[in-house]
């Protein structure tokens, strides 16, 4: 039984990690404190968008300092209210149908993200997924140190830890696939049988040519790519 | 590419020998003229050697002077079924199905007779107090077809009043969008599009272009999915067809027959079915359809002139030009009510627009390949396609014999650019550049790799939401060059741009056609040599 593997951000949502961040950023127990995480993720953005054209997994680091302080309880119990507002209205149509499809077909579907481990887990049981792969929060005594634990998902580590699952799993890579918007994540979709982009920018478009790597589009596809993938 | 000249050779002697005795049945001798062959989008001109037979298209028959009071006609005289208004009544739950963009080739020019059946019929349902309607394109495992190409064919006024929610594409990966028939008394399962299967009519708007078109085949194939084309799109069954284009000699139309007789059984359909004349070149480009030694000076130097510059542009550009020209095919007849006394009508109509009758095979047929197929309009002739079109479709353009005699070669004529259309043709590339080269055996392909395209979600995510072909469908091409394969002892391709596409599709190349001709004919004196002239289509109905 092969795997699919799926990047969530992007790929599967119209939303990236920022929006969840955001979202328990303007959820502190009061007002005050809301305001003052804000004002501090905007004072920081210009790093993390460097960050982001530079190193994903440096990125992921920078932009999960934010939670630095959040309680795991506050974390926890907010969750349900996050996924609901923030990724579950974000999913693109068809993305459901793509995982069932998947599962239909007899594959395991992981998520593969560099979101949180609790947010994902909502996810996967809301599309019918079988597991994921997700970064999770360093916590001591019960408040995020605003540190991801090792590993942290993101970039090529993705490969390796597809690699890995796949091995402790006893599947061979050459009959799975896997499911990505980003460039960032070539490594991942370089490692298995079964490449295909989804909602791709025009960088990994044109790569997606080359290789002739199946493009699918759950969003609206962007203008430019459909002009490219016209021709011949 | 030289392939102008043919130098004398013992083996290729010149003979004079007249065989052929219908007039488009051209033999040729040392004075006639080079003849005009395509090489996918470019024209060439070749040197035959004297004692080669030529055959030519019929001239295309005369059009319907008044369609629509044909298409009424038709509607209110129908075979071996009541009246389409008869039918009516309000409140009643009525789906049009009609064909694809794969037909006609080229697309019509404007308006198409479907539009022009269209909208007879719709005026007809709203006459008759039916709101309830319906028009599904029966694309079965095609492509999608786009919003403009479905606007060119049913026209705009019916395309602002259905497209998107009334007027769409057939979708055979709609899990909850297809409903079990039932199964022939050969076990072939018959599961057809959910929303005609529970209507209360099925109007059948069909276009023939060529024989194996229409009839059961409307319904059956066109609505229906991967779980029924199974049945017969399999190596066994295409190669027990002797010849695609006569129904009676097709295991492939027997077993769609089946199908499509449960069909009749169990749902009302309506079949209205259309036949064209192969007007497929306008008038300042007609010369083509005729023998070259007619040609006028100024026709001459019109092909020079063509030649020359679809060999100087780039290919994207001679694309585009043969794309955005449609042909003016006329309509020659209209049939409509029961699906088998309509098909046998359309059939008539099809032969005797087609078929011209030859004695005798031959040794090599030499044909030039296109641009075009049913699957790559508005798109390029892949490698896969260019196989479908030498083995699949012009090795079948016959009825009796084939062209050529068992284990005889086939010379084509086409660049075989490793080139596919990315989004049309995605499962494509995959099944040419990675099952092709662990085997060419059809049924080794079918029992390896075929269920794993098939079931593939990123290919069929694209079938169902973009514009792709269903990842069965590369096999199904290979299994149509099936017969041709069995048949033939080789085929060689002139003019390849490359030598690695033709060893994948189990081709010999050849720089020029004197080369060919000289491997053809293997140490033999007097290889028979027949040309097939097309484009337009053209049939041989062979005899021993």
């Amino acid at each position: 039984m092969p795997a699919s593997f799926f990047d969530v951000d992007g790929t599967l949502v119209r939303t990236n990690l920022l929006h969840p961040t955001v979202f328990y950023l303007a959820n502190q127990p009061n007002p005050l404190r809301s305001l003052g995480a804000l004002a501090r993720a905007a004072a920081g953005a210009p790093r993390m968008a460097l960050a982001e054209m530079l190193d994903r997994r440096r990125f992921n680091e920078l932009l999960f300092a934010a939670y630095e302080g959040i309680s795991q309880d506050r974390l926890l119990l907010l969750a349900d209210e996050a996924f609901d507002s923030v990724v579950k209205r974000a999913l693109y149509p068809g993305a459901r149908d793509l995982v069932q499809r998947c599962r239909a077909e007899g594959h395991e579907v992981i998520l593969v993200s560099g979101a949180l481990d609790f947010l994902m887990e909502r996810l996967a049981r809301h599309l019918g997924a079988t597991g994921h792969i997700s970064n999770r929060l360093e916590f001591k005594d019960g408040y995020a140190t605003g540190k991801l634990l090792r590993p942290i998902v993101a970039g090529p580590e993705k490969a390796r830890l597809v690699r890995e699952w796949a091995k402790a799993h006893g599947q061979d890579l050459a009959d799975c696939f896997a499911y990505s918007d980003s460039y960032s994540d070539v490594p991942m979709l370089s490692v298995v049988g079964h490449p295909c982009v989804v909602n791709p920018d025009l960088r990994l478009t044109k790569l997606a040519r080359t290789y002739a790597w199946p493009v699918i589009h759950l969003g609206d596809r962007p203008k430019v790519a459909r002009l490219l993938e016209r021709m011949p | 590419m030289s392939i102008t000249s043919l130098p004398p050779s013992s083996e290729l002697a010149p003979r004079a020998r007249s065989r052929g005795t219908h007039p488009l049945v051209v033999t040729l001798d040392k004075r006639s003229a080079p003849r005009a062959v395509f090489s996918g989008d470019q024209l060439l001109e070749v040197d035959l050697p004297a004692g080669t037979r030529c055959i030519y298209p019929r001239p295309p028959m005369a059009a319907l002077k008044d369609v629509e009071a044909a298409i009424r006609y038709a509607l209110n005289h129908p075979l071996n079924s009541d009246p389409l208004h008869a039918k009516l009544r309000p409140g009643m739950k009525v789906v049009i199905a009609m064909d694809d963009i794969s037909l006609p080739l080229p697309p019509m020019r404007r308006p198409d007779v479907r539009e022009r059946v269209l909208t007879v019929v719709l005026e007809m349902l709203a006459d008759h107090g039916v709101e309830d309607v319906e028009i599904v394109i029966a694309t079965s495992i095609h492509r999608r077809m786009t919003a403009e190409e479905v606007r060119h064919v049913v026209g705009d006024r019916i395309f602002k009043a259905y497209w998107p929610d009334r007027l769409y594409n057939h979708d055979a990966e709609d899990p909850k969008g297809m409903k079990l028939v039932g199964t022939t008394d050969h076990g072939e399962v018959v599961e057809l599009n959910r929303k005609a299967v529970e209507s209360d009519l099925l109007v059948y708007v069909n276009l023939n272009l060529v024989p194996m078109d229409g009839g059961h085949k409307s319904v059956a194939v066109g609505l229906c999915g991967y779980k029924s084309l199974r049945a017969h799109h399999n190596p066994h069954t295409m190669r027990d067809c002797w010849s695609y284009m006569d129904p009676s000699s097709s295991a492939l139309a027997t077993s769609v027959e089946r199908m499509g007789r449960l069909v009749e059984k169990t749902l009302d359909v309506f079949h209205i079915e259309t036949t064209v004349n192969n007007r497929m070149f306008d008038r300042p480009l007609e010369f083509l359809h005729r023998n070259e030694d007619d040609w006028t000076g100024a026709e001459r130097a019109a092909f020079k002139a063509l030649a020359f510059t679809l060999s100087k542009v780039p290919q994207p550009a001679r694309q585009a030009v043969f794309q955005r020209v449609p042909s003016p095919y006329g309509v020659t007849g209209v049939f409509a009510g029961e699906c088998e006394a309509v098909h046998q009508k359309t059939l008539e109509r099809c032969y005797a627009q087609y078929l011209v009758p030859v004695q005798g095979q031959a040794d090599i047929l030499v044909a030039g390949i296109p641009y075009i197929s049913p699957y790559n309009v508005n798109a390029y002739l892949n490698p896969l396609l260019v196989q479908v079109m030498a083995q699949g479709y012009l090795f079948n353009l016959y009825k009796g014999q084939p062209l050529v005699r068992k284990g005889g070669t086939m010379i084509v004529f086409h660049p075989c650019s490793d080139v596919f259309d990315k989004e049309h043709h995605a499962p494509y590339i995959e099944f040419v550049h990675d099952v092709l080269p662990q085997t060419r055996d059809a049924v080794e392909m079918h029992k390896k790799f075929e269920e794993r395209f098939a079931t593939n979600p990123a290919y069929i995510e694209m079938y169902r939401k973009g514009h792709a072909y269903h990842p069965a469908h590369p096999f199904y091409m290979w299994y149509w060059g099936e017969a041709g394969r069995q048949h033939l002892g080789r085929v060689i391709v002139v003019g390849a741009d490359n030598d690695y596409i033709p060893k994948l599709l189990g081709y010999e190349t050849a720089r020029s056609l004197p080369e060919a001709l000289a491997m053809a004919s293997d140490g033999r004196r007097d290889p028979e040599i027949t040309m097939l002239h097309i484009p337009p289509i053209t049939m041989a109905e062979v005899s021993a």
